[in-house]
């Protein structure tokens, strides 16, 4: 799955903490429009390879390209704007701002109006601003929260500031979004809905997704291709059902023992 | 009245005060007038003497500017807020200042300190900064006036006149040459990096140039100095008035440029860090201050420092029975008010722009605004430039008010009290930290010195004497007040609806409700200063 047509090229990316090689030589590309996820056990070195592709944390070699373009190097806001976004593990929404403000303030890369005209109150100004809320508001109705606009965003349910933090990304208008574990700590109902978003942002939006993931199911029904990563290293990809079959993933999951035995569906307990 | 009730906020939940709003605004101005004129005072005998009284007397004024207070806050007719407000600050003010000179001087003084903290609060309250050396640029405000204003300037122009070293007409040439090219490269150089990550050669030219600018700025303003040196005799007391008003412009400049020099090392420090370094750069800059004895004169001060010459306010000010003397005070009260009005509007509409919520974000969680395309950087610069902008055109008014300044002024006590109004006014709010400003000053300029000299007389032995006690009262009072509103006087709307949230969702999940209150006591014990859930494993660098 190289050549052309991919969104994003990451060749031999290597990241040392100290003595402790983080990730490892991984190469990766992902197809424009598609949805795949990286999985691997804890540790595995997943976030710091979407913080490495999000110019949170420069490699210590290798290089990452979005359709082409040099991401190495960059600061955060520059591959936001450079068209990446992200969620975070643990959810970060501005807790003081309400749902709208804070899918405005995503809407911040985009924006042309600067400080003399805030200050000035110009046309330019006001255009901005109506183009950030009316953003924020197609977005609110896109992930389905348009009745918390005004609420603040640390008083939404658990489910729906989850929700709100991909709305957030989207308003940066991404070619790609990378979701750090955004099922964790959902009800299956409410993993069946985020999978049915995930499934619009591709299909609706066009915007092509990466995601980490450790709920086995959501994984292997919604990806069209899996990373796998365990101690910073790739150790398999694929389609679904070849890495479910992978006797290294399996071992990597479950230990050498267990993966002789037969694979169960959820490697891990639902958190 | 309990606290509470009396702050609160809300105003739609209350009922209509006009009659209250213009009736304590009438019994108020007519006491203010009352004790503030001296042969009435005297007419009066006992009754008089008790107006005189430095408590009472700060209580009036207290009450007075109470007004203005309550026209904001209580639900009243339009026309009944815009005339206690208007009323109380352009006429009954300046009326009540007429006879007494110090009522002005108090007046001008809070306004100078609301400014101070309305600035402070776009880096602490807004963008989350805690700036420990804040007067620093309040002090570059005040001598970038008190320099020129002076016969300091008189005596820089002999020294470089006697001492001319190598400078002529050329170096000045050569000196505004250097400027301009260096300047343009280090334009182009930003912009090229705005576009493509920088390499090591654009951080390098971008370093040299960054060199060449100050070399060219120093020898250009060197020889502008050799070369004017001849005029020292005509400026022995300092540059023409006229210049007050282009000077108001580059004391504004002048502040925002140290402001971005200071912050752009600093910047990537956040929390307790940057409060240290901030608090030791303020300290830089008044022993700079102290020890660059020929531009200011060190420890000494410079002195008599000009005021602008406004001459048809002058005639104004005596046709409305000011004394010669008063003129320039009153000219000042009216400047003052004027700047404090623009910076409040220029606050209002930066916190509702792309730039406020910026910072705003910031203050929240720094990463995931980075994340969200928020420079990281470049936005905090621009709050710390426009708080320090603020205090700049502030230092420079102060300087013409005192017609003295000396590196005292700005020392870390200033500091942090303008902090202190920020906190106590309500960090974020911007009517909060005026009154917060006007609170503290009220405080430290008129009641506890006028509790001081009520109990002169009683006898008291020193440790339990008032007058000897004020700091240890004003501290008192902060933790107070710290300890039963926490979120301030008039607390921000987002920090209120964050910290009373819990009251409007009963049926709340349990996830929801721990989020509350884990940011409840982030928000309120580390006051923005260092919120904690920046560290974890997504990162950030340090």
């Amino acid at each position: 799955m190289t050549g052309t047509g991919n969104i994003l090229d990451v060749r031999g990316v290597m990241k040392v903490f100290g003595g402790l090689v983080a990730v490892n030589d991984v190469t990766m590309s992902i197809p424009e429009r598609s949805i795949v996820s990286v999985i691997g056990p804890n540790g595995a070195g997943k976030t710091t390879f979407f913080n490495m592709i999000t110019g949170i944390y420069q490699p210590t070699s290798g290089t990452i390209r979005l359709a082409g373009r040099e991401l190495v190097g960059m600061r955060p806001d520059q591959v936001t704007e450079a068209g990446i976004a992200r969620t975070f593990q643990n959810i970060r929404l501005f807790s003081t701002m309400t749902s709208e403000e804070n899918i405005m303030v995503g809407r911040h890369a985009r924006l042309k109006s600067g400080f003399v005209d805030a200050v000035l109150r110009t046309r330019k100004f006001h255009d901005s601003e109506q183009e950030a809320r009316d953003t924020a508001r197609l977005m609110l109705d896109f992930v389905g929260l348009s009745q918390w606009r005004d609420e603040l965003a640390t008083n939404l349910p658990y489910g729906d500031q989850r929700k709100l933090e991909i709305a957030r990304a989207l308003a940066t208008t991404p070619k790609l979004i990378l979701l750090d574990e955004p099922a964790a700590g959902m009800n299956p109902r409410e993993t069946e809905d985020l999978k049915s978003l995930i499934r619009r942002v591709r299909d609706e939006l066009g915007v092509t997704v990466c995601l980490i993931e450790h709920d086995m199911r959501l994984v292997m029904t919604l990806s069209e291709y899996i990373t796998v990563l365990d101690y910073g290293s790739k150790i398999a990809e694929g389609l679904p059902h070849q890495v479910r079959n992978d006797p290294r993933v399996m071992e990597a999951y479950l230990g050498r023992g267990a993966a002789a035995g037969e694979y169960g569906k959820e490697e891990r307990p639902h958190v | 009245m309990s606290l509470p009730s009396m702050f609160d906020t809300n105003r739609d939940a209350k009922p209509d005060r006009t009659i209250l709003l213009i009736a304590f605004f009438l019994i108020t101005s007519a006491v203010l007038l009352a004790s503030h004129n001296r042969p009435f005072l005297e007419s009066m005998g006992a009754a008089g003497q008790f107006l005189k009284n430095p408590i009472t007397e700060a209580f009036f004024v207290s009450l007075f500017l109470a007004n203005v207070l309550f026209a904001y806050l209580w639900k009243a007719a339009p026309w009944a807020r815009a005339l206690v407000g208007v009323g109380s600050l352009l006429i009954v003010l300046p009326s009540a200042g007429r006879q007494d000179t110090s009522l002005l001087d108090l007046s001008i003084q809070i306004m100078i300190f609301a400014a101070l903290a309305l600035g402070l609060n776009i880096v602490v309250g807004l963008a989350g900064l805690l700036d420990l050396g804040y007067v620093a640029f309040f002090a570059v405000g005040a001598y970038t006036w008190g320099i020129f204003a002076s016969p300091r300037f008189a005596e820089i122009l002999r020294y470089y006149g006697e001492n001319p070293g190598a400078t002529n007409a050329g170096t000045l040439a050569i000196g505004l040459f250097l400027t301009v090219v260096t300047a343009a490269s280090m334009v182009y150089i930003n912009r090229l990096t705005n576009r493509q990550p920088p390499t090591a050669t654009s951080t390098w030219s971008f370093r040299l140039a960054a060199f060449g600018l100050v070399a060219g700025l120093t020898l250009a303003s060197r020889a502008a100095v050799v070369l004017m040196s001849g005029q020292a005799d005509s400026l022995a007391s300092g540059i023409a008035p006229g210049f007050f008003w282009l000077f108001l412009a580059l004391s504004v400049l002048a502040a925002a440029i140290v402001g971005v020099l200071i912050g752009l090392p600093v910047l990537r420090l956040k929390g307790d860090y940057l409060a240290i370094i901030t608090l030791g750069l303020g300290e830089v800059i008044r022993v700079l201050a102290n020890n660059l004895d020929l531009y200011t004169a060190g420890s000494q001060g410079i002195t008599p420092i000009r005021s602008a010459n406004v001459p048809w306010f002058n005639s104004l000010a005596g046709a409305l029975g000011f004394s010669e003397e008063q003129h320039y005070l009153l000219f000042l009260y009216v400047l003052v008010l004027i700047v404090l009005g623009m910076i409040l509007l220029v606050n209002v509409r930066l916190d509702r722009s792309r730039i406020g919520r910026a910072w705003i974000a910031i203050r929240d969680d720094e990463v995931a605004a980075q994340a969200m395309g928020v420079p990281l950087v470049q936005t905090k610069l621009i709050a710390f430039a426009t708080g320090a902008s603020f205090a700049g055109i502030m230092g420079m008014i102060f300087a013409a008010k005192q017609t003295f300044i000396s590196p005292e002024s700005f020392n870390l006590f200033q500091s942090i009290g303008v902090l202190s109004m920020v906190i106590l006014g309500g960090m974020g709010s911007f009517p909060g930290v005026i009154l917060g400003a006007a609170v503290v000053t009220l405080l430290n300029l008129r009641i506890l010195p006028g509790l001081g000299e009520a109990t002169a007389h009683l006898g008291l032995p020193q440790q339990v004497n008032p007058g000897q006690l004020q700091r240890l009262i004003f501290g008192i009072i902060l933790v107070t007040m710290m300890l039963l509103r926490p979120e301030g006087l008039l607390p921000n709307r987002r920090r209120t609806r964050e910290l009373h949230h819990e009251d409007n969702q009963e049926d709340d999940s349990v996830d929801g409700n721990a989020g509350a209150l884990g940011n409840t006591s982030a928000e309120v014990y580390s006051a923005g200063v260092a919120p904690a859930k920046h560290e974890d494993n997504a990162g950030g660098r340090r």
